[in-house]
């Protein structure tokens, strides 16, 4: 794989409601904030565009076809889109990159989920003959996982309280977050259980925002004289869509990613790792192998902010952010799809 | 025209659709048995026991062929309690979500326990299947699993049904939103009910767009300007239409026209009344006929339909080059 430099990431305030920004309105702003940030005029300034977005979520048929007005994409632009996280479109852009098809590429993400009831709209992406017809709700599906976690001896009510408090903590210094603030471990605990044994401040809160990123070659970031931070190597594995045929205990496909993209061959400063339920993160530290030398979720990570189809492309730009910045040598970005941790990438980004 | 902060505009809907879904033979299997209330898994080549039965094994990916009867009752292994069910879920009242492993099986299935009460539920409980009252081929016909009591049993089977084989399934799927019209259009949308026509134009390549769409498409440009446009436009293009439409009042054949208003670069549709539709042609210049003031809505509807006007047809390479006088522009 070619080195590949990310090298401008722009997100937008996170918000429960957006009001009456449309996706245009979301997309166009962390479009044109990147294309600045890397000096660049406009979008035929890269070689391939890349998005990640649902409609289901605002409800709006063909709303990314809708997002493309936001770009400037006169005349036609080389474009594609996935309906996933815009991790894959970033997934997609590298592969393009590999190729040969392109030298740069900007990926964006974007939802808006506040016009739905966001929990049933994901039950529907469910199996439609087993699963989708009971409307099992998202919260209720992770708290099955963090129920089999809890009494596997894997996690505790307390490690789950203890990832919210630092959550919220860390949050305080990202003014994009949407929850931040000091909350005791002991004073999440006095909170009633919502799902249980899930609590409201074990799940992440509904979001609306966008987010976009450019990477290029690393050639192309030094001819464009740019700071970069390199993606040295980046897996994704996904586990059967039966979640009854899997162990919710433990995340297997994060690991195999892990293994494969050589997580621990060095130090590992940052990790930014996209778990939108509390129990999530401490799976998933295990399954990257994590030790307690690594400051994980520095931003705040999904509890404090969960825009749908962007909060995975937000761990790569937040860890690319930190090594750019110089506050990090070597960081891990993990991104999520699919339920309770169904589908998993890892991403290792350096300095040059 | 003063460039105010649009009212916001929101409108409550249901997105649904009901699909239709062919079911494969092992699935088909599987509902074939719940209309009959029996339970049919399939054992893998390892050994392991699946229900729902599985197409392939997530392992090996070989099909799995080998068809077994499945007991009603099984252990909960894991689950969640719904104390406020959502207005989607099948029980009216706090119930669980759990992951069963039914007896013989090695795989937990996906389905609800009605306990009563979160205390009445735990991981290792024994629960058996409550059948719908009336079943169909579908996963609801399980109604939901309920804990087995010292009185339990399992009620009498019917004789199974000469019905066919079950080898399709409706999946009604219906989401309600509220949707919130974006600030370009909840502009032109609030000017409309005012009886004007308002364009967003681009502060880079000055085109106008109607109804303005918040950005220029070709610049990637937010357009903040707004500009009020005439009643006249020109017959961009246009089609007759001769079958009736579901849900459409209007009685074919009617004229159906994309229209450049008058000081706008882009066209919009609507309808061409008030002459033949035989007369209608590319370049005829028209003019909104707006409903009476008391019927204007936030909505095209406003205006009824266009009319010709008594003015010289354009040119078609001058479509869309007029300025809101209707006079030619030759920037």
């Amino acid at each position: 794989m070619r080195d590949i430099a990310v090298v401008a990431y722009a997100q937008n305030p996170i918000v429960r409601d957006a009001g009456a920004n449309n996706e245009v309105e979301l997309i166009m702003p962390v479009v044109n904030e990147v294309l600045k940030e890397a000096g660049l005029k406009d979008i035929h300034d890269v070689d391939f565009t890349c998005s990640g977005s649902c409609d289901y979520l605002q409800g709006a048929a063909f709303a990314f076809v809708a997002g493309v007005d936001a770009l400037g994409a006169v005349p036609p632009i080389k474009e594609s889109h996935v309906e996933m996280d815009a991790a894959w479109a970033l997934y997609e852009s590298i592969l393009k990159i590999n190729m040969g098809a392109a030298e740069s590429a900007l990926i964006y993400g974007f939802a808006k989920s506040s016009p739905g009831k966001l929990a049933q709209v994901l039950s529907q992406q469910l199996d439609p003959y087993y699963y989708s017809p009971l409307w099992p709700d998202v919260v209720s599906l992770n708290a099955m996982q963090a129920r089999s976690a809890m009494e596997a001896g894997v996690l505790t009510e307390e490690d789950m309280a203890e990832v919210v408090s630092r959550s919220r903590a860390n949050a305080k210094s990202n003014d994009k977050a949407q929850l931040s603030g000091d909350y005791s471990v002991e004073q999440l605990l006095e909170e009633p259980e919502y799902i249980a044994p899930l609590r409201k401040h074990d799940c992440p809160p509904v979001s609306d925002g966008a987010s976009a990123m450019i990477i290029c070659t690393v050639e192309k970031a030094k001819e464009w004289g740019l700071p970069y931070a390199v993606i040295k190597a980046m897996d994704h594995r996904i586990e059967t869509h039966n979640f009854g045929a899997r162990d919710l205990t433990v995340s297997e496909s994060t690991a195999i990613a892990a293994e494969a993209v050589g997580v621990n061959s060095a130090k590992v400063d940052v990790a930014e790792i996209h778990a939108p339920f509390s129990h999530q993160e401490i799976i998933l530290k295990k399954a990257l192998g994590l030790g307690d030398d690594t400051v994980v979720n520095p931003s705040g990570g999904p509890l404090a902010g969960n825009v749908m189809m962007a909060a995975g492309l937000d761990r790569i730009g937040e860890v690319a952010r930190r090594i750019i910045n110089g506050e990090a040598k070597r960081g891990v970005a993990h991104a999520t799809s699919g339920p309770c941790l169904q589908h998993n990438m890892v991403t290792v980004l350096e300095a040059e | 025209m003063p460039q105010n902060e649009p009212e916001v505009l929101s409108q409550a809907f249901t997105l649904g659709y009901t699909y239709t879904r062919s079911t494969g033979p092992v699935v088909g299997q599987f509902l074939t048995g719940l209309r009959d209330r029996k339970l049919i898994g399939n054992k893998a080549s390892d050994g392991k026991v699946y229900v729902p039965p599985m197409e392939y094994d997530p392992k090996t990916a070989e099909a799995i062929t080998d068809f077994v009867d499945v007991a009603e009752t099984g252990v909960v292994k894991t689950w969640s309690w719904v104390n406020e069910p959502n207005e989607k879920h099948l029980l009216r009242k706090p119930f669980a979500f759990a992951m069963i492993q039914l007896d013989g099986t090695d795989v937990p299935m996906l389905h609800m326990v009605d306990a009563g009460s979160q205390d009445a539920m735990s991981t290792g409980m024994k629960v058996q299947v409550r059948w719908a009252d009336e079943t169909q081929g579908l996963i609801t016909d399980i109604a939901c699993f309920e804990p087995v009591t010292e009185d339990s049993k399992v009620a009498e089977k019917p004789a199974a049904s000469d019905l066919e084989p079950i080898t399709g399934v409706e999946s009604p799927v219906y989401l309600e939103y509220n949707f919130t019209a974006g600030k370009a259009t909840a502009t032109f949308l609030s000017n409309i009910k005012k009886g004007k026509l308002t364009g967003g134009k681009c502060s880079e390549c000055s085109a106008v767009y109607v109804p303005p769409r918040g950005s220029c498409p070709a610049c990637g440009v937010a357009n903040d300007e707004n500009v009020e446009l005439s009643n006249k436009a020109t017959v961009q293009s246009f089609t007759i239409i001769s079958i009736p439409i579901p849900g459409n009042p209007i009685k074919p054949p009617f004229v159906v026209a994309n229209l450049m208003v008058d000081g706008a670069h882009q066209s919009f549709l609507h309808i061409v009344s008030g002459c033949e539709n035989s007369d209608v042609r590319i370049g005829m210049r028209v003019e909104a006929v707006w409903k009476p003031e008391e019927e204007w809505t936030h909505a095209m509807e406003s205006i009824a339909y266009f009319q010709p006007i008594d003015e010289p047809d354009i040119p078609r390479e001058e479509i869309g080059r007029l300025t809101p006088k209707g006079e030619k522009n030759d920037a």
